[in-house]
């Protein structure tokens, strides 16, 4: 029990890492430039689409990982300089609808080039071992690199964030955009470097988790808005609050599941506590999101408006 | 008073020629015809439900798809409980999109702009698990209606003809009653406090109350649109939440004409008619209906809400 109970919390801070890495490339676009980015999660999935085809191409997961980085910033910013760029005075509304044309355009495309069947891509065979934890339990050592890599982006990000220049600025358009302008900062410039950084953040995620989910058009669409809810949760504009926001959603998405129908079975008969567990443990994390904006309406980590 | 006279005689000409479609299908001998328009109407009944609060609350509800989900398995519920009447479907949508709305609402607006877009979204989503995870009603893959709801303890409803009139009707009679609900002191409120909800509050209205029974009417009238349309399909699944679904009723009213409640009536028609008619040109369509949107928008020089509303944005 102890085991499993360990095992799933692995699970969770594993998927609440990878929200954590499309939640805070989003959070950022959502605070500093007040924008609706709806096809966030499409680049969540062409990096994972790439990084299959890329792997394919070289024979290396690894040196596809690193291929798919530069590709979907540059994706990113070609997004930026078509399209988004045109919209960020526009009100919610416009950005809405553009971007939720640039999900129908992608996800379509996508089919296009690589076909509507799922695909996969094999594990590294250096990182596809299990490592003992405690006792009989083993952990996939590949779960654990993921953890490690996007605890590692956390920590960049952090640093980056908290202690450069381009940090600096960062949190002075989050503050207030029109006086970082009037100082003398390039802010359209600032704005593309996000844009296209956070795009290669969720590129990223895709790719590192190409060898452990199948690859399909649909992924980014699920994620997309489990990171809505991490934000909200977190709070707009907050990268910390993105992390504590996503390690939640995940640890509690993942313990829900497969706790959820042992606890209820406490107070039910086991049939019907299975069925409710089933019911409920998907609508958890949105319990979790209306609970928390009942107590504070910007989040955790929202700044008061 | 000219304009109301024009947008008067607008939607006389639009019902009317939704009234004779029936005829000019039997003519063309086409009966598909028929099939589409009710689709459209269904659309349409769930935009005109979007518009009320988008165009006239300023509420961007990225969820609208919930309730027409909402509606369309109490069909499916009922139907299996043996009750078939129309009456009783449209009841059991209507009240459980007023729970609905009453709980998400009540949480969605004590937040603005992109919170309200991404909570509405969210909550939308939830719907949507929750019927997936619904194993007894097919989960994942829905259920297929054994028959269509009764009109009056007949099926007369099984004719395709009967369903659209009752849908087209179903339509009238709510597009009247939105018309009436913007005209009345609740939908100046409702105006009112999307302008500036400071001034409203100070001078003694409290905007959450209206905006909160304009989000719940809103939804209520969505899953009118849902019932409607699983008697169409004659399928009720997940897919109606989809919140791909809850954009395309966005693109509607954004196509139609935000605030003008029978625009949304034309932009639900013009929407699925293109869709139709991408449909016909590639199995890709999506891609073209997601370039024509991107380029709508870049287009409008001062956004497409600007394209149709007279007032500028502060």
């Amino acid at each position: 029990m102890t085991s499993l109970f360990l095992l799933q919390l692995l699970n969770g801070v594993q998927f609440g890492i990878l929200l954590f890495l499309i939640a805070a490339g989003l959070t950022l676009v959502f605070g500093i430039m007040d924008f609706v980015n709806l096809a966030h999660g499409v680049i969540y999935m062409v990096g994972a689409y790439l990084a299959v085809s890329f792997t394919q191409m070289t024979g290396s997961y690894g040196l596809g990982l690193l291929l798919t980085l530069p590709a979907t910033l540059l994706i990113g910013l070609v997004l930026e300089l078509l399209v988004f760029r045109r919209l960020y005075d526009r009100p919610h509304l416009d950005q809405v609808l553009a971007t939720f044309g640039l999900v129908m355009i992608v996800t379509e495309g996508v089919q296009i080039i690589w076909g509507a069947a799922p695909l996969s891509v094999a594990m590294p065979e250096a990182l596809s071992g299990s490592i003992p934890l405690i006792g009989q339990m083993r952990y996939p050592v590949f779960r654990l690199v993921v953890i490690g890599a996007g605890l590692a982006t956390a920590l960049g990000l952090y640093l980056i964030i908290g202690h450069t220049r381009i940090g600096m600025r960062l949190r002075a358009g989050a503050t207030s955009r029109a006086m970082v302008s009037a100082l003398g900062v390039d802010i359209h410039k600032l704005f593309t470097v996000i844009f296209a950084f956070g795009a290669m953040l969720a590129g990223f995620a895709g790719a590192m988790v190409a060898p452990i989910l199948t690859v399909d058009p649909g992924m980014g669409e699920q994620v997309l808005i489990l990171a809505f809810v991490v934000i909200v949760i977190g709070g707009i504009g907050s990268v910390r609050g993105a992390f504590a926001g996503a390690l939640l959603v995940g640890i509690v998405d993942t313990m829900g599941r497969s706790f959820g129908p042992i606890l209820l079975r406490l107070v039910m008969e086991p049939a019907a506590a299975g069925q409710a567990g089933r019911v409920l443990a998907p609508m958890l994390v949105y319990i979790l999101m209306a609970a928390i904006l009942a107590a504070r309406p910007t989040g955790l980590f929202g700044q008061k408006t | 008073m000219s304009r109301l006279m024009t947008r008067r005689n607008a939607a006389l000409l639009l019902f009317s020629g939704f009234a004779l479609l029936p005829f000019v299908a039997t003519m063309l001998g086409d009966s598909y015809l028929v099939v589409i328009a009710t689709r459209i109407l269904g659309f349409a009944i769930a935009a005109l439900a979007l518009d009320l609060i988008l165009g006239y609350g300023g509420m961007v509800s990225f969820g609208h798809a919930a309730y027409v989900g909402i509606g369309a398995y109490s069909v499916a519920i009922l139907s299996r409980a043996g009750i078939t009447d129309l009456g009783a479907h449209l009841l059991a949508g209507i009240a459980g999109a007023v729970l609905f709305a009453l709980v998400t609402g009540a949480i969605s607006l004590r937040t603005r702009g992109i919170y309200f877009i991404m909570i509405t979204l969210a909550f939308a989503q939830m719907a949507f698990f929750f019927f997936v995870s619904l194993s007894a009603y097919g989960g994942d893959d829905g259920v297929t209606l054994r028959a269509r709801s009764t009109l009056l303890g007949r099926p007369l409803l099984e004719d395709d003809r009967t369903l659209y009139y009752v849908t087209l009707a179903i339509l009238v009679a709510l597009y009247l009653l939105a018309v009436a609900i913007t005209r009345s002191r609740f939908g100046r409120v409702l105006t009112g406090a999307r302008e500036n909800p400071v001034r409203m509050q100070a001078i003694g209205f409290s905007p959450f109350r209206y905006q909160l029974t304009a989000f719940v009417i809103s939804g209520a009238m969505a899953s009118v649109a849902g019932v409607m349309l699983a008697n169409q399909t004659g399928f009720v699944s997940p897919a109606f939440m989809n919140w791909h679904v809850s954009g395309e009723l966005v693109v509607m009213v954004v196509l139609g004409g935000i605030g003008n409640l029978l625009g949304a009536v034309a932009g639900a028609t013009i929407a699925l008619l293109l869709e139709e008619w991408l449909g016909l040109l590639t199995e890709h369509w999506r891609l073209l209906f997601g370039l024509i949107l991107v380029v709508i928008v870049l287009a409008s020089r001062d956004g497409v809400s600007g394209l149709f509303r007279r007032r500028d944005r502060p």
